[in-house]
């Protein structure tokens, strides 16, 4: 395994240099030490975009087929995603969210092949 | 200050932070196996996969780095790449600013580097609109260093566990969308009145419609529409509150 990291000193300098990303892209705003402020209104307009964020990354996990919109009534996910939102709305309760999603995926995703 | 202070660490709020990330972790951490099954499969050296996954810490850039890396591509090119695909944290950092400036700035960048999608998320939904992190009030960073800590801890193993056993986990049966439930599941709690649902609606579409874009974009296509919409809400309400005055 260490022998790896010698033979593609390429590939760990690339890695280094991706871990530096990481920090810098995800500190960029508060590496200056200069007090400012967000104006109030750009504060207040970003006030839902966690959420945002949170749809952005599940929606087309569950509505898209490989990056294509092709909707079919055959789509495990489908039913899996509407059965954890609602268990989820019910009972706000994470673990059983997954569980029930994944009771609903599994027999329809192995059992029927959609 | 700095991020081993241990005010924050006993500050009730860094419980509240472990627990509420604990909740989510178990389909974070199949997410993190199935990222670091694909690191193997896709043909990375097992040491430089392990490497990458202990140190660079955001799938998103990995995934996208890795086919360039194999392909012999110019390091500048491939730090670029993770650098387009890593744009919606610096929007993030921008909101994430006001509570992390009570900290030196090496641990700024420490806690920078922590802030992987859902320890902002879980962080702003809950402090994003009220008084920022200070000197005398510790609580949303105390806060965000249980998050933090918990995410970072279970994605490692997970990951690592990913790698080691890549050979002999399938993951063509669903493995990786108990990750997209336990977000689902987060992402439905967090929905408190309609206009948060109709933000959500707004964000799922634009997210969906923007997909084929290079560098995961559709995310940050998706907040600028949610920034949009939020303006746009607070200018209807004030015209309401207008006519019926």
């Amino acid at each position: 395994m260490w022998r790896d990291l010698v033979d593609h000193p390429d590939l760990v300098v690339a890695v280094i240099g991706l871990a530096a990303v990481s920090a810098l892209t995800r500190s960029f705003f508060f590496l200056s030490d200069r007090p400012w402020r967000l104006p109030a209104l750009v504060e207040r307009g970003m006030r839902y975009a966690p959420l945002a964020a949170l749809a952005a990354v599940v929606a087309p996990d569950v509505l898209l087929t490989q990056g294509l919109w092709e909707p079919t009534w055959r789509d495990a996910r489908w039913y899996a995603a509407a059965a954890a939102a609602g268990y989820a709305a019910w009972r706000r309760d994470m673990l059983g969210t997954i569980a029930v999603g994944m009771a609903v995926l599994l027999p329809l995703k192995l059992g029927l092949g959609w | 200050m700095s991020l081993a202070d241990h005010r924050l660490w006993r500050d009730p709020a860094c419980r509240l932070g472990m627990k509420d990330m604990a909740a989510v972790a178990p389909g974070m951490a199949a997410w993190g196996v199935v990222t670091g099954v694909a690191m193997v499969k896709g043909g990375l050296p097992l040491g430089v996969a392990l490497l990458m996954a202990v140190t660079v810490y955001s799938a998103g850039a990995q995934l996208a780095a890795m086919p360039l890396m194999l392909a012999g591509a110019p390091w500048p090119v491939i730090w670029l790449t993770a650098g387009c695909v890593n744009l919606r944290f610096v929007i993030f950092s921008l909101q994430m600013r006001p509570h992390m400036m009570v900290l030196r700035k090496p641990w700024r960048v420490l806690a920078g580097y922590l802030t992987a999608d859902l320890s902002y998320v879980l962080t702003h939904q809950r402090y994003g609109q009220g008084p920022p992190a200070g000197p005398e009030r510790l609580e949303p960073l105390a806060y965000f260093c249980g998050v933090a800590l918990v995410n970072w801890a279970s994605w490692n193993v997970a990951i690592v566990l990913g790698i080691a056993f890549a050979s002999v986990i399938p993951t063509d049966w669903g493995l990786g969308f108990a990750g997209t439930l336990a977000l689902l599941g987060l992402l439905v709690t967090l929905i408190q009145d309609r206009f948060s649902l109709f933000t959500v609606a707004l964000a799922a579409g634009a997210a969906v419609a923007a997909f084929a874009l290079p560098f995961k974009l559709h995310i940050v296509v998706s907040v600028a529409a949610a920034v949009t919409a939020a303006l746009m809400m607070d200018r209807w309400r004030r015209t309401q509150v207008q006519e019926a005055g």
